[in-house]
């Protein structure tokens, strides 16, 4: 049995960054939200007891639940595809400020060069330079310049710590912040950078460098660099969270009424638009629909693609024909090339250091050099950060050197504080059979299919990480480390090993209904009424954690919502 | 309190309690176990008089309550300590996984939710996963490392007539490395390196959880490596060009704030 409940101006499926901000934005300005979070409700005191690495890191303590739902996994559309059955890969969020909560907090805007990045590929390298099997790369809709008070608006709520790069897109503001502090391994990279010529920055950070208050009014207390951040909550606040950001000045309008352990199965729909969603009580059982006016999907990239399908609402992409728009281009973030480095008599204090601590270059970024002599398009940022290695997930070896026993015991432990790697994180560019879609076959504990994906690196990865290997491994011998590993290979994906949660695509957005699904408000072309936000909504993904970019989206998403309540009808013209 | 002084009041601990532990007999493995020696106190009681249990207990020096099994038999917990020591041996830098209580750490996992996948998605069919899709097997942790234990006796026996936690050390690490590299059968089409890798995952938790997870002995698992455990913050540390050794702390620090 499922009880109606009466209708409201907005429901919100999802209570992380996205949903956040779209609920403190409306409420905001006047207009009832209702949000419905599937996992629990979260404040700072949930962190007492937060450096518990073996809870937090490996029982994954604010992670989903995959008992429940948890997503298939093939590496080829002709294969079978097979749950995801334990951690894992990606570690999705639950509870209310989602992933937002144990992010690390890299706070990143996307290059002038991603938002325009077909037109301006071929300008610059003619159409030949895109592959065939890349045809989805697509303009985004919207320029850097459109997008800029977006990103301001971001990083001014969330307090971001940085300083002003000169290879990325102009900024009206400096970061509200200064950056973090530099560590002797950051100062090391710098050194090396600096020599070659390159100019070397902190990495933007969420992790506040000093304490702040942002214009909503919210105060928060400076990092303390306490290396319990990716995975983990931060006991003092410091750490830009939707659960100590802009959940709280939603709740304070009165206006949001946020259900928790509420679980959406699927949107329902008549016509051309959604009429709302049902959704299960997960401590109960008891069913419910709640009709709305207008419906925000902001379930993560996973599930907004999941519910659209198990909805019925939009036209699934199909690799076959490259029709259809649910699903497709789904990107993820390549990682290959970097140069781990070993010292015999030198240590660092590698017991401290927070999510977003960490120093780069901007040199190869997107097309911030020539692609003519190489055959990838885009590029990465060449890094090395100082999360904290914490002794469970940290045991860097000198390769060759065995996984267990005496000399592993002896080499972990001799290396414990005298190794750092230099990192590259690098954009990933659509591929035809990379997508999202419904398993067949698995379905979650309510009945309803799982997502599907097919996911492999492609070849422009490959060429890029090879790249890449070079630039990491002149970093670590000018670094001066005794042993230098670097990894030229890009190794086909592993769900259950690859190593982060940077998922992109599957709900997109652009200019051509038959080529995304959405606008660039993220509002449906299929379903007005129908505003579907995250990274999903990326038509590729460039070389930076994605959360500054869906974060500026959802302040330009909760814009359009407020004139869609007004006019109604399709923002954007066709 | 030096690194050095530091090491040998956990000796002069262990060796303390070695002695309590052959004089009371009582053992499993090396390690004093409340519940066995409680029961066995208990029984002595019934065939003797109220003032001798009185007199024993003031007596015993106070044993770490968290020492004793939720979930092997002392068999399997010896066959355990046996195979973690050959994972994270004792060495010059320290204890071995033995002495860390690793295998104390892995029975109470085993015992817990985590041992039996509750948070682990366990619908639909098992089918043989392709290199790149994870593990996809019906086996609970629990079942699993059991197995593998019984495996490893089963495999000794066949090449060295004897059990696991018999054999020399060499050839404790040719069975484990056997296991590693999927040579054995372990259980209905259970690869044993399934199992080598769940030994493995586990000895490294237990030698560096927080102690309160039972292994990590007195945070010796950290203070090798020279790791401070949970502080509140490294503000000043990090940004230093030398390395600053801390005597680490464990989460029971955290509490009464
Ligand atoms: C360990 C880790 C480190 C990261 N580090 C960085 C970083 O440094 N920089 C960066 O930019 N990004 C980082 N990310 C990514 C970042 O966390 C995400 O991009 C961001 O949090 C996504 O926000 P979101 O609101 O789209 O989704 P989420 O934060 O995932 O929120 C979605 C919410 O929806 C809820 N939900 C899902 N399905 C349903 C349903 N059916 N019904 C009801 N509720 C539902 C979920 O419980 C969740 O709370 C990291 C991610 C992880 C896991
Ligand atoms: S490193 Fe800083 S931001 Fe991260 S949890 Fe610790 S104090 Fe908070």
């Amino acid at each position: 049995m499922v009880t109606k409940l009466p209708k409201v101006p907005v429901v919100v499926v999802g209570m992380g960054w996205a949903g956040g901000i779209v609920s403190a934005e409306l409420t905001k300005a006047g207009i009832s939200v209702v949000g419905l979070e599937r996992g629990k409700d979260r404040t700072t005191a949930d962190y007492a007891m937060g450096h518990d690495e073996l809870r937090y890191q490996h029982r994954q303590e604010l992670m989903q639940d995959l008992s429940k739902e948890t997503i298939t996994y093939r590496n080829t559309v002709s294969g079978k595809a097979l749950p995801m059955r334990h951690y894992g890969t990606f570690i999705v969020g639950d509870g209310v400020g989602g992933a937002g909560s144990h992010w690390n907090g890299q706070t990143y805007r996307f290059l002038p060069y991603d938002f325009e990045i077909r037109t301006k590929t071929i300008e610059r390298y003619g159409i030949e330079k895109i592959p065939a099997w890349m045809e989805g790369l697509n303009d985004w809709g919207i320029t850097y310049d459109e997008m800029e008070p977006y990103y301001d608006t971001f990083e001014k709520m969330a307090g971001i710590s940085g300083e002003t790069v000169e290879l990325w897109g102009k900024r009206t503001n400096p970061y509200p912040t200064p950056p973090l502090v530099k560590t002797q391994l950051m100062k090391e990279f710098e050194k090396a950078a600096t020599s070659f010529g390159y100019k070397p920055f902190v990495i933007p950070a969420a992790n506040l460098s000093e304490s702040y208050t942002n214009p909503d009014g919210i105060s928060r207390g400076a990092c303390q660099y306490c290396a319990y951040c990716e995975n983990f909550g931060c006991e003092y606040g410091a750490k830009g969270d939707p659960a100590v950001t802009v959940i709280p000045v939603a709740k304070q309008t009165g206006k949001l009424d946020l259900r928790t352990h509420s679980n959406v199965l699927e949107l329902t729909k008549s016509g051309g638009k959604a009429d709302g969603v049902i959704y299960v009580d997960m401590l109960t059982g008891e069913k419910f629909e709640q009709p709305a006016d207008v419906v925000v999907v902001a379930s993560y990239v996973f599930n907004n693609s999941r519910l659209l399908l198990n909805s019925g609402i939009g036209t699934p992409y199909d690799p076959k024909t490259g029709k259809g728009t649910i699903g497709k281009n789904y990107c993820y973030q390549v990682t290959a090339g970097g140069s781990q480095l070993f010292f015999e008599d030198r240590e660092f204090n590698l017991y401290g250091g927070a999510g977003a601590l960490g120093i780069e270059i901007a040199e190869y970024m997107g097309d911030n050099f020539d692609h003519a002599e190489v055959d990838f398009l885009h590029g990465a940022g060449i890094r090395s950060t100082q999360y904290g290695d914490r002794p469970i997930a940290v045991n860097r070896v000198p390769a060759g050197t065995p996984a267990w026993g005496a000399e592993f015991k002896e080499k972990s432990i001799k290396y414990a504080n005298s190794n750092f790697p230099v990192k590259t994180q690098g954009a990933s560019l659509p591929h035809k059979e990379n997508y999202l879609d419904l398993d067949p076959e698995f379905k979650d504990e309510f009945g309803y299919p799982l997502l599907r994906m097919t996911y492999e690196y492609t070849d422009n990865d490959r060429a890029m990480g090879k790249y890449m290997s070079a630039i990491t491994r002149k970093f670590a011998e000018e670094i001066g480390a005794d042993i230098i590993d670097t990894n030229e290979v890009q190794a086909p994906f592993n769900v259950n090993k690859d190593g982060n949660t940077h998922n992109t695509g599957g709900v997109i957005m652009g200019t051509d209904p038959e080529k995304s699904a959405l606008n660039t408000y993220l509002q449906m072309w299929e379903a007005e009424n129908v505003f579907v936000l995250g990274a999903s909504a990326f038509p590729h993904n460039s070389c930076f954690n994605p959360t500054g970019t869906l974060g500026a989206l959802s302040y330009r998403a909760a814009e359009g919502i407020q004139k869609y309540l007004k006019e109604g009808g399709l923002l954007v013209k066709a | 309190m030096s690194e050095q002084e530091k090491k040998e009041s956990v000796l002069d601990k262990r060796s303390s309690r070695r002695t309590f532990i052959k004089n009371s007999g009582l053992t499993v493995g090396g390690v004093v176990l409340g519940g066995a020696l409680g029961s066995l106190l208990i029984k002595d009681d019934k065939s003797t008089t109220h003032n001798t249990d009185t007199q024993n207990h003031a007596k015993t020096p106070i044993a770490n309550p968290n020492i004793a099994l939720m979930f092997f038999t002392p068999n399997q917990y010896q066959i355990t300590q046996a195979a973690v020591e050959r994972i994270f041996p004792e060495d010059a830098n320290g204890p071995g996984a033995k002495e860390l209580n690793a295998a104390v750490y892995i029975d109470h996992q085993l015992a817990g939710p985590w041992g039996s996948n509750v948070k682990d998605y366990r619908l639909g069919a098992f089918y043989k996963a392709e290199e790149n899709q994870g593990p996809q097997t019906k086996l609970l942790r629990k079942d699993l490392f059991l197995a593998g234990l019984d495996s490893l006796n089963k495999y000794s026996n066949d090449q060295y007539k004897a059990d696991f936690k018999e054999l020399e050390a060499t050839q404790q690490d040719e069975v484990l490395l056997a296991f590693s590299e999927d040579k054995v059968e372990l259980y209905g089409k259970v690869s044993s390196s399934q199992f080598f890798s769940l030994l493995r995952t586990l000895t490294i938790e237990g030698v560096y959880a927080d102690p309160m997870y039972g292994g990590n002995n007195e945070m010796v698992g950290w203070s090798m490596r020279k790791y401070p455990g949970s502080r509140m913050q490294y503000v000043a540390e990090i940004q230093d060009e030398k390395f600053i050794e801390l005597e680490p702390q464990s989460l029971n620090s955290h509490m009464g704030h």
